[in-house]
């Protein structure tokens, strides 16, 4: 049945949401009007930006090119709880050190995008050079920092898990 | 910008999501990965009254070696075709394209299926396809059937598929030890759409190369063949192939004309190289 509004449950953060959503509702406003998690920030809304970047089922997406009824039954990550869980701390710690942020507006996007990079390395057992983690964080864009800060503490964090020296 | 107001229905089935299409016609859409429908719905360039997701349709998704071809499910993710080994192995032009397809979130979701169907005049994939002289699989009321690349891309985002059809699947040849490939393209940022790109298939012969094919996207409302470059090519003359070049591309808000030729040029060069070294 097709319907303009419609029941949708899923898990965000680890905790269980159920809602009536309107089918047109994309799910960073979900997340941001419905929910209240306003660490995922809408810039573009059409894809080019990145700042509205979310983990669904384990795999970053744009949060403003999914629409909330798409995820009944899907587990969605925001930054907050990437935040809680202690899963992110090295690369916030290494981004307030390195001074990757000015505004902070496109961070959790970065943070997001710069994570499911680790995690691939960390699976194949690699560590990213300076150029796939410009290529990894090529979909987010950054209007203060000029990116070399956030390059450097991605990279950072990368040799640091790597159990580098750096 | 928000969407305007639309139903949303996920069938199970791809006879349920034929029917709904014949149902609904112009005023409904399919949804599948999204990444340039909800951008559109979110400028209101585009505002269906239904939008029919075919996520949960099973078995669009597979990759698989089927006698000489690779078949490639129209939902299957850019970023699973990106790490399949039997692309690797059986279609290299595209594995060679699909880094530069959108970003790392994007490929998470956009569809291989959905960017054959879209047919952006500036996209990678259409373009292999044609290169590679692929086929598309469709599924309408009437039952099945297939399109040859070469008739599929029509016009600006204009395909052969007709308002009640659905994109299944796109095959392609699977390269054997003589396949030659090279794809190559030019864009401000990596994993925008292309300002010009080039994807190119060819078959060693002895020393030389034949049935040269040069799919040029960015330069035209479709990927386009450059046959008489094709021609000078395949006689072993790259520079002979680069003043051959019979493309016409307009201005766009990337760039002139001009440069856009200049481009296909240099890329033409590039590529060249690529087709005639060793296959890797």
């Amino acid at each position: 049945m097709s319907e303009r509004s419609l029941d949708i449950s899923l898990t965000v953060n680890g905790d269980p949401v159920a809602e009536r959503v309107e089918a047109r509702k994309t799910l960073v406003d979900f997340l941001r009007e419905d929910l209240g998690l306003t660490g995922s920030h809408v810039g573009c809304e059409h894809g080019v930006c990145g700042a509205c970047t979310v983990r669904v089922n384990d795999e970053i997406v744009r949060g403003c090119l999914m629409l909330a009824v798409q995820c009944d039954g899907a587990k969605v990550e925001t930054i907050e709880g990437l935040s809680d869980s202690g899963e992110v701390a090295d690369l916030q710690a290494a981004f307030e050190q390195r001074n990757a942020l000015q505004c902070g507006y496109c961070t959790p996007g970065m943070i997001a995008a710069a994570q499911e990079l680790l995690l691939q390395a960390k699976k194949s057992r690699s560590v990213p050079s300076r150029d796939e983690i410009r290529e990894h964080l090529s979909g987010n864009y950054c209007r203060c920092t000029g990116y070399h800060a956030i390059v450097d503490a991605v990279e950072a964090v990368a040799q640091a898990r790597a159990g580098g020296n750096t | 910008m928000k969407p305007a107001p639309f139903s949303y229905t996920k069938p199970r089935t791809l006879k349920e999501a034929v029917t709904l299409l014949a149902k609904h016609k112009d005023d409904a859409r399919l949804l599948a990965g999204g990444q340039s429908l909800i951008a559109t719905l979110n400028m209101r360039l585009s505002a269906p009254d239904l939008l029919i997701d075919i996520n949960g349709i099973k078995g669009l998704d597979g990759i698989a070696k089927k006698g000489r071809f690779i078949e490639i499910g129209a939902l299957a993710r850019h970023s699973q075709v990106e790490r399949s080994e039997l692309v690797a192995k059986h279609a290299p032009l595209i594995a060679l394209a699909m880094p530069h397809i959108g970003h790392a979130a994007i490929r998470n979701r956009g569809t291989f299926g959905g960017s054959i169907a879209f047919a952006d005049p500036a996209a990678e994939l259409p373009a292999c396809l044609l290169a590679l002289g692929g086929e598309i699989e469709i599924a309408g009321p009437k039952g099945k059937r297939k399109v040859k690349a070469d008739a599929f891309f029509k016009g600006l985002f204009e395909t052969a598929l007709r308002p009640q059809e659905v994109l299944t699947a796109v095959r392609v040849p699977a390269a054997d030890k003589n396949t030659r490939v090279g794809f190559a393209e030019l864009a401000r940022r990596h994993g925008d759409y292309a300002i010009v790109g080039l994807a190119a298939c060819a078959r060693a012969d002895g020393k030389g190369l034949a049935d040269v094919r040069l799919a040029f996207f960015g330069v035209g409302a479709t990927p386009m063949r450059a046959k008489k470059a094709e021609a000078a090519l395949a006689s072993g003359n790259i520079e002979a192939a680069v003043a051959a070049l019979d493309l016409e591309p307009h201005d766009d808000v990337q760039a002139t004309a001009a440069t856009k030729k200049h481009l296909a040029g240099v890329l033409l060069r590039r590529v060249a190289k690529q087709l005639m070294g060793a296959r890797s």
